[in-house]
């Protein structure tokens, strides 16, 4: 296994766990407002009242005796996700894509009963994938409607785009496309594909798996450098706005792009991993040194300027591959 | 914000640390390594006199802690015998009764002493020196000459006395001195005659420490002061200086022994030395001071709390592997400070018996949980489920284990089963979520950073050194607080982001 010397990494203004941990989630982001972001139910209200778009909620599951009104509850929709208030990494989401009768159909095309969908929930409430095992809330929102243009970059699951939001400038993107490998999600060690985005056009820039680079996807292969998103300014004011918000000052923000809704906010996370880096082959380390010079109490649109600005990248993707060629 | 206060309380604490522990070192010399060995004589003090059939009172010197040596403990075999310790001017005695004594009598006195560099005596007052005695003719200038003779080769207080004795001695003896030998005895008179001059100087017994030896008897010496100096002169030789075997056993300048009701008193000496580990050593003392402030030691609680003590003050040291291991490392575990309460196990069953049975119960229990998931349970109801396997399990195995003549099987009681079954529990939804792979890592991780804690749990060397110096914690605190600060990369990013640094 190759090694690297911290002389290195610090030089390519790579971020280590530690430096995340004390200078900024423990210097920016405030304790007392993570139930704001580790509770989805709680982001989803404030986004509400803050007029960020998210997915439209169906209905809460509180307690385990209305577990068996469920059948109920999702009668009218043939898609819905149904989700741990306070899971973290992903854990403990369904996504139903279809129903056939009364089976239900996950994005594997593995079909569950009622009684899968109802055991499911019970173990959510019941705290199996809350941080610390508390007893929990499920969450069921509307499937989303991801944009077309995405599906040639995903194997079942929903690609979404992970912003890291710093004092509210977005500093750094990427897209997580899942794959066979991540079982259709969407979490990079689990072996999804995480694609580097400029911030200043929405363009890919480079692609990574299981931390090797990448240029297409391992399972349609389609190459990713034609990969762009749309209404890609859009998305940036959307992520920057959620500093005011939460008022959390280091915050990964979790966006999709729907087909009829634009982009969305589908979480808020108050400790964002650092694969980010990897998957943009550059540290976060200067660009969050930039933005900590930056005064307080700039608009939302004026700091994603800035952003799209001074993060500026060009895609490694094209010369890589007429290199390769 | 000012990182000022956070290095104060480190450099605080970290002074604190070292000197409690420097404090302990030397006031109570708590080594620093466990196997130190310390060196101790047994002394026993025989007393025989014959007694004349009627009350007898018998007062005998009793050594005590001076330079070199430190009492230890003593104690006193005499049956029959009424015994009081008096003490007077900083000077013991042990004084024995009987209302009525016949024939042949023996008491025993028995002293353990130390061998120490640093005891610290009780300061003996300087004796005076009376020049006014008085010397019959011829004596009389015989006195004076031998003393101007030797006052003129000499300096000072200590040459002076150096010169006088020799004067005495077998080769130099002149006239004066054997006229004066005939009818003094030579120790009284040479601590006359030095009082005479002006000098303070007393006799004092000694003993010769040599191993095995048995029937010694105490020597003469003549101790002379300068001041506040003293040093110990030679009566026969005139050489300078005290002997490294030497124990004063009378140190005032007063008779040994002395017999009321009894003739032809003796005392006789035997005595071995013995290699005796410094920690005995310590827990006497200690034990022996124990209503001082800065005695605040572990040493001063009951044995059985002691005991638990030891390992409660190894926990930091377990907990800094894991911080070590986390923020350094970046080793993964499950549950962050489970490994320290499995080392603490291991400690309990040994490393190899301890591995198999972590492995054992685990690796069953997984299976167990396997099937429990598909019975649709509550988590607190599954958990429980799992504890209640767990113990079974555990039972299982000791009973196995015994019928089986494996005798070591039976210390796998010590897991804490809580612990385990949550372990269990976690490893199981690791296994569903993220597939065997992680479950190898994370439990990996924590039977790595339990193995590495029990080894440094176990070091004898850290085991004493926690436990005798509480100012250890200090010092760990301080280290965990600068960990807790420590903003670099951890070993494992240097390989997990070496691919960004390829291009």
């Amino acid at each position: 296994m190759p090694w690297t010397t911290p002389g290195k990494l610090r030089a390519k203004g790579i971020i280590g766990m530690n430096r995340r941990n004390i200078h900024y989630i423990g210097r920016y982001n405030d304790r007392r407002l993570y139930p704001l972001v580790d509770d989805k139910l709680q982001t989803k209200l404030l986004a509400q009242r803050h007029d960020i778009t998210s997915p439209a909620l169906i209905g809460t599951v509180a307690t385990q005796f209305s577990v068996k009104h469920i059948r109920e509850m999702l009668s009218g929709h043939s898609g819905f996700v149904i989700k741990p208030a306070k899971g973290s990494g992903g854990k403990g989401i369904l996504v139903i894509e279809g129903r056939d009768g009364d089976a239900y159909i996950k994005p594997s095309g593995m079909r569950l009963s009622i009684d899968d969908v109802e055991r499911h929930v019970s173990n959510i409430l019941s705290g199996l994938y809350s941080l610390g095992g508390s007893p929990d809330v499920a969450l069921i929102e509307s499937l989303i409607d991801f944009d077309e243009s995405f599906s040639a970059y995903t194997h079942e699951g929903v690609p979404d785009i992970r912003v890291i939001v710093f004092k509210g400038y977005p500093v750094m993107a990427m897209m997580r496309l899942s794959t066979a490998a991540s079982d259709g999600k969407a979490n990079l060690h689990q072996g999804a594909v995480g694609v580097g985005i400029d911030i200043a056009s929405g363009q890919a820039i480079r692609g990574v798996q299981f931390d090797r680079a990448r240029h297409d996807h391992p399972d349609t292969g389609h190459e990713l450098a034609s990969l762009h998103i749309a209404e890609w300014r859009t998305l940036l004011e959307l992520a920057a706005s959620c500093y005011e918000m939460t008022s959390l000052g280091y915050l990964g923000t979790d966006m999709v792009l729907d087909r009829q809704h634009g982009p969305m906010l589908l979480e808020l996370n108050a400790r964002p991993g650092l694969a980010i880096q990897m998957a943009n082959g550059e540290g976060l380390r200067n660009r969050l040194d930039l933005i900590e010079q930056q005064p307080e109490d700039v608009a939302p649109a004026q700091r994603v300027d800035f952003a799209q600005h001074h993060f500026a990248r060009r895609s490694e993707l094209h010369s890589d591959q007429s290199a390769l060629a | 914000m000012s990182r000022l206060p956070f290095y104060l309380i480190v450099v605080v604490l970290i002074v604190t640390g070292i000197g409690m522990s420097l404090h302990r070192h030397v006031q109570f010399e708590v080594p620093w390594t466990p196997g130190e060995q310390r060196q101790v004589w047994e002394i026993e003090a025989q007393v025989n006199f014959v007694a004349d059939g009627g009350p007898a009172k018998v007062e005998m010197a009793l050594p005590a802690t001076q330079q070199g040596f430190r009492l230890q403990t003593e104690h006193t075999a005499s049956p029959g015998y009424g015994l009081s310790f008096i003490e007077e001017d900083g000077v013991r005695r042990a004084l024995w009764s009987i209302r009525d004594a016949r024939g042949s009598q023996q008491l025993y006195y028995n002293a353990r002493m130390q061998v120490t560099a640093q005891a610290q005596p009780q300061p003996m007052p300087p004796p005076t020196a009376d020049s006014d005695a008085l010397w019959e003719r011829p004596y009389d200038t015989a006195a004076s000459q031998v003393i101007d003779r030797a006052w003129s080769r000499s300096a000072d207080e200590f040459t002076f006395a150096r010169e006088l004795i020799r004067d005495f001695s077998e080769q130099r003896q002149g006239e004066n001195a054997r006229l004066l030998l005939t009818q003094f005895d030579r120790v009284p008179l040479l601590v006359r005659l030095l009082n005479q001059a002006g000098v303070a100087a007393r006799a004092v017994n000694g003993l010769e420490l040599e191993h095995g030896r048995r029937r010694q008897t105490l020597t003469p010496w003549i101790q002379v002061y300068d001041g506040d100096d003293h040093a110990l002169f030679n009566p026969a030789s005139g050489e300078q200086g005290r002997p490294q075997n030497l124990l004063l056993w009378e140190r005032a300048g007063q008779s040994v022994l002395e017999v009321q009701g009894g003739t032809n008193s003796r005392i006789t000496f035997s005595m071995l030395s013995r290699n005796q580990p410094a920690e005995a050593a310590v827990r006497d003392r200690v034990s022996e001071a124990s209503d001082t402030f800065l005695n605040f030691s572990i040493h001063s609680l009951p044995l059985e709390e002691q005991a638990l003590f030891q390992t409660i003050l190894l926990i930091p040291i377990g907990a800094l592997v894991v911080v070590l291991l986390r923020v350094l490392i970046g080793i993964k575990t499950s549950g962050t400070f489970m490994p320290v309460l499995i080392a603490l196990a291991f400690i309990q069953t040994t490393l190899a018996t301890g591995l198999i049975g972590f492995l054992l119960v685990v690796a069953v229990g997984l299976v167990i949980r396997n099937y429990l998931s598909y019975l649709n349970l509550l988590l607190v109801a599954r958990v429980t489920a799992v504890i209640i396997t767990v113990i079974a399990i555990i039972s299982l195995f000791s009973v196995l284990a015994y019928r089986m003549g494996l005798n070591a099987g039976l210390t796998i009681t010590f897991f804490p089963m809580i612990i385990l079954s949550w372990t269990i529990e976690r490893m199981s939804i690791l296994w569903e979520e993220e597939g065997p792979k992680e479950v190898l890592i994370q439990g990996g991780g924590s039977l790595l950073t339990a193995v590495l804690a029990y080894l440094a749990m176990n070091n004898p060397w850290i085991r004493h050194i926690t436990f005798n110096f509480l100012g250890v914690q200090l010092i760990l605190m301080a280290l965990i607080l600068m960990l807790g600060n420590y903003t670099g990369y951890r070993l494992l990013e240097l390989r997990r982001f070496q691919p960004v640094t390829e291009d």
